[in-house]
């Protein structure tokens, strides 16, 4: 058993990991490769249908499970397989060595399973004596390097030719070239030996198709194929929840898979045994198979009305493939076993809260895992919920424990913004600043230069701004967040001058508060439900058309987070408030439709928040703005890639937040432009705070700074 | 769209998605041209490079002798006589069906009738349930699959019913096949035959015939 990891030394692993050059540059060639290979491969076809299509198959397999594991099991009797049920790893672990001794198996090939990754059942074979050989080729690299893969269809990416050419060097004894095709063939003439002494096949399955009693493995490179046709005997260890009930949704599956893993149309073998198949050295002509189902905490899951859906995994990895976190320190930093999104929700189920504590805090929450993801799990979601049940059951660290009770009291949050507004300015030194970070900050959150609280906030300011009209357009209610309110109330200023020329009445609830996004973040839930309850009571009364907002993760958080935090205590309340939810631009653009303004040209480059692109579904609105306001939209490669911020994210890892940001930074320079702008002041932050640090040419802006 | 128009449009289709995967697709007129077709090709490959080193257990059963070895198990009777004789009149190829445990090295090419062709992914299925068809598809550096046009299908799901019955029978291995063998698991790299076949061909037999 591993020792339990402390947080420091966690950082450390990412610190190393953000250092290795070939890391970051394979990382992020396969990051920015990606997204066009699976673009090209969904090409024409409706994908959001086919995801909705995967996710609904898989959503009613996980409520038949129990039906539809009986039946297959009956069937796959009744066709002379041996089935097993195992309740645990050890159990799964313990029913396959088992059956290597009593059918004399000295030497065992396998085929990639992450499920066999799950128990940790090499180990358990190699400690029986066993002789246990990885025959895809990534995974048999890890293997002889003692390490676990790092992507869930790609288990060596974080490794470069010439350390395989150097691993290959010591298993044939002979120098080998690092030279792709030859190390290829070096693994095809080692393993085929293998093949050919090997006692008993192992694979894992993509489907388990009850109606028929078979199941599919798809591969590339035809590994599985080997290991189910040469050794004698077969075992084929499958989670529950690869159940479906006829081969028609294994092929919608199928269609989606391949896809969305690597953007590769289907992979070269789709492996359909039904079994027990032919093998003539064996008696009787017929392979001995075996099929092990695992349950491992799966029954449970599927019970478990917030996390069933974490069984719709289809095992692609693209959550990592688009992580902004994963891109900089690869899988072996965020993972344990499973990598990606999918992995910081099931290390708590598999491998338990030691070992998901760390890793489920490292989550931007930018939410293009969510957006990519095959079957339409809630992956940011589901994380900030395992962050608050481990935090429930550890008992709350005292930081997020204190910011969970000084939001809940909004007279008490903003008095200690009015006070810190005091205290800082020794350190500011009169400029808009922080020149030296309060003691609350280390060193290593100095990446960017933090803006200073503002002299007078908003809620104090917008009385003056505000002038009541006769006949307004619209009607509208601002939700200003505590960011544009404590920190960049300019922000909002020049939204309300906007607001003025196109007629538009303004309100501005006193009682409203911090939107409780950032204690949902530290896995303060009830801090954020109070919060919502609070923010309800003070829209309650107010007779408008739109709540708008210029913060995009507050108008996110409002919109799609709130209603399910409330929803045991005024659903209705929060449905109608979060259906007026509207961010400025989308307001600005559509509902108001400001004219085309004469400007001075400037090349301008949008960063996309994550929570106004995914969290919202807007896109377009801040771009016509830009146009609008006399400026030119410059598309950037990175627009839609998070900036790092993430809240308290970039306080808990800092040198993962900078690295992020200065990609993000490198990619608007590249454009061309020297103004970049934005519709969130968290990404203002980060973005203006780093351009300045890095002494870059780009002046950051909100949106609403534009008019 | 008219029957042949329909089923044009389903051979250009899974040509062009055959193809971007890598695998030759040729047409021919009918069997006896697709097996000559294949015999030429075998005759015109590098000749296999053994994965087992001399000695080892399970080496070529024909030590010494020169001959190409080309495996057509799931041919019926008379092609397969018919074959064989246009085999040994060339003089350097030797066709087998049975026993491809023997040839642990590889074997050069492996010629199978495959059952269908799916157009949307250029991908052949493959009834595998004898182990010599499976075996000659897995050891061979070359895969020669002879397709029906006829028996190309738009879409995986489109043939559901038909998959369900080839997988619904006891001891059934049927097989998905698109283009050959591959990695990209070094740099993502991509490299073909890690396993497998080196190359897949495709005979294409004109509906007509």
């Amino acid at each position: 058993m591993k020792k339990e990891e402390s947080l420091k030394a966690y950082k450390v692993r990412l610190d190393t990991a953000l250092e290795n050059t070939f890391l970051r540059t394979a990382m992020d060639n396969f990051a920015v490769a990606y997204r066009t290979s699976r673009e090209n491969a969904f090409a024409g076809m409706d994908v959001d249908a086919m995801i909705q299509e995967v996710a609904d198959i898989k959503a009613h397999a996980i409520k038949n499970n129990e039906a539809l594991l009986e039946e297959f099991t009956r069937k796959a009797v009744a066709n002379g397989i041996h089935v097993h049920l195992a309740d645990t790893a050890e159990d799964a672990n313990r029913i396959i060595g088992d059956i290597a001794q009593k059918t004399g198996s000295k030497r065992i090939v396998k085929s990639k399973s992450m499920t066999a990754e799950e128990t940790h059942l090499n180990p358990w074979l190699e400690n029986l004596g066993l002789e246990v050989t990885e025959t895809d080729l990534g995974e048999w690299i890890v293997q002889l390097r003692h390490e676990g893969p790092s992507h869930m269809v790609m288990p060596a990416i974080h490794l470069s030719r010439f350390q395989v050419a150097d691993l290959f060097t010591d298993v044939t004894g002979t120098t080998q070239d690092a030279e792709i095709e030859r190390l290829v063939k070096v693994a095809r003439r080692q393993l085929r030996k293998k093949y050919i002494d090997a006692d008993m096949g192992i694979t894992g399955a993509n489907y388990a198709v009850a109606g028929t009693g078979t199941i599919g493995i798809a591969t590339n490179e035809g590994n599985a194929r080997l290991v189910s046709t040469l050794p004698k005997v077969h075992v084929a260890l499958i989670g529950i929840e690869k159940l479906l009930p006829t081969i028609r949704e294994a092929l919608s599956i199928n269609r989606v898979l391949s896809k969305n893993a690597t953007g590769q149309a289907i992979t070269s073998y789709v492996t359909w045994i039904t079994g027990p198949s032919e093998c003539k050295p064996a008696v009787g002509g017929k392979r001995e198979m075996h099929i092990v189902f695992l349950d491992n905490g799966r029954k449970k899951i599927a019970a478990d009305p917030v996390f069933a859906q974490v069984l719709q995994c289809i095992r692609c990895g693209a959550c990592a493939n688009v992580c902004p976190v994963y891109r900089m320190v690869g899988g072996h930093q965020l993972g344990y076993v499973y990598i990606g999104a999918i992995g910081l929700i099931t290390t708590y189920f598999f491998h338990g809260r030691e070992n998901a504590r760390n890793l489920v805090q490292n989550c931007t929450n930018c939410g293009a895992c969510k957006a990519v993801c095959a079957a339409g799990i809630e992956l940011p979601k589901l994380i900030k919920e395992i962050h608050a049940r481990i935090q429930d059951e550890e008992g709350h660290p005292l930081k997020s424990l204190l910011l969970g009770k000084v939001l809940k009291n909004r007279k008490l949050f903003h008095t200690l913004l009015r006070t810190a507004k005091l205290a800082q300015k020794p350190v500011t030194g009169g400029t808009p600043y922080l020149r030296h970070l309060p003691m609350i900050f280390s060193k290593e959150h100095n990446f960017r230069v933090l803006p200073a609280i503002a002299k007078v906030p908003f809620r104090d300011r917008f009385e003056r701004l505000n002038s009541p009209l006769k006949n307004p357009t619209h009607k509208i209610a601002l939700f200003s967040g505590c960011v544009q309110d404590f920190v960049y109330p300019e922000q909002l200023e020049a939204a309300m001058k906007s607001f003025a020329r196109a007629n538009v009445s303004v309100t501005f609830p006193m009682g409203q508060s911090c939107c409780g996004l950032p204690a949902q973040m530290m896995g303060e839930k009830d801090a954020a439900r109070d919060v919502a309850l609070q923010n309800l009571a003070a829209f309650e009364n107010e007779d408008v058309d739109y709540i708008v907002t210029l913060c995009a993760s507050c108008g996110s958080h409002l919109k799609n987070s709130l209603p399910d935090l409330v929803k045991e205590y005024a659903p209705e309340k929060a449905a109608a408030f979060a259906k007026k939810i509207i961010p400025f631009s989308q307001f600005m653009n559509k509902i108001v439709g400001v004219e085309p303004m004469e400007g001075k040209g400037r090349k301008t480059a949008f960063h996309s928040p994550c929570h106004l692109c995914r969290g919202l579904g807007v896109r377009q609105d801040p771009k016509d703005l830009i146009n609008k306001s006399g400026n030119c939209y410059v598309a950037t490669l990175e627009e839609e890639t998070c900036c790092g911020f993430g809240g308290s994210f970039s306080a808990n890892f800092p040198a993962v937040s900078k690295e992020i940001l200065t990609k993000k930074l490198a990619d608007v320079e590249a454009s061309g432009a020297d103004l970049l702008v934005t519709e969130c002041p968290g990404c203002v932050m980060q973005l203006r705070g780093g351009a300045l640090k890095q002494g870059r040419d780009i002046q950051v802006i909100h949106l609403s700074e534009l008019f | 769209m008219n029957a042949t128009a329909d089923k044009n449009w389903l051979t250009r289709e899974f040509i062009e998605n055959a193809s971007l995967i890598s695998a030759r697709v040729y047409r021919v007129q009918d069997l006896a041209s697709a097996l000559d077709k294949a015999l030429e090709l075998c005759r015109s490959k590098l000749p296999c490079d053994s994965q087992m080193e001399p000695g080892q257990k399970g080496t070529d059963p024909m030590p010494g002798e020169k001959l190409r070895v080309m495996a057509a198990p799931n041919l019926d009777e008379a092609d397969f006589t018919k074959l064989d004789k246009a085999c040994r009149e060339s003089g350097d190829v030797r066709l087998i069906r049975e026993n491809l445990r023997a040839y642990p090295g590889g074997i050069d090419m492996g010629v199978t009738l495959v059952d269908f062709g799916i157009a949307e992914t250029g991908t052949l299925v493959l009834n595998s349930d004898s182990e010599e068809t499976r075996l000659s598809t897995m050891l061979c550096e070359t895969h020669v699959a002879i397709l029906n046009e006829g028996k190309i299908r738009e879409t995986a799901l489109s043939m559901a019913d038909e998959l369900n019955d080839l997988t619904g029978q006891a001891s059934s291995y049927t097989a998905f096949i698109t283009g050959a063998s591959r990695t990209a698991d070094i740099e993502r790299v991509l490299a073909l035959g890690v396993h497998g076949p080196l190359e897949l061909v495709i005979l294409l037999v004109e509906a007509s015939s």
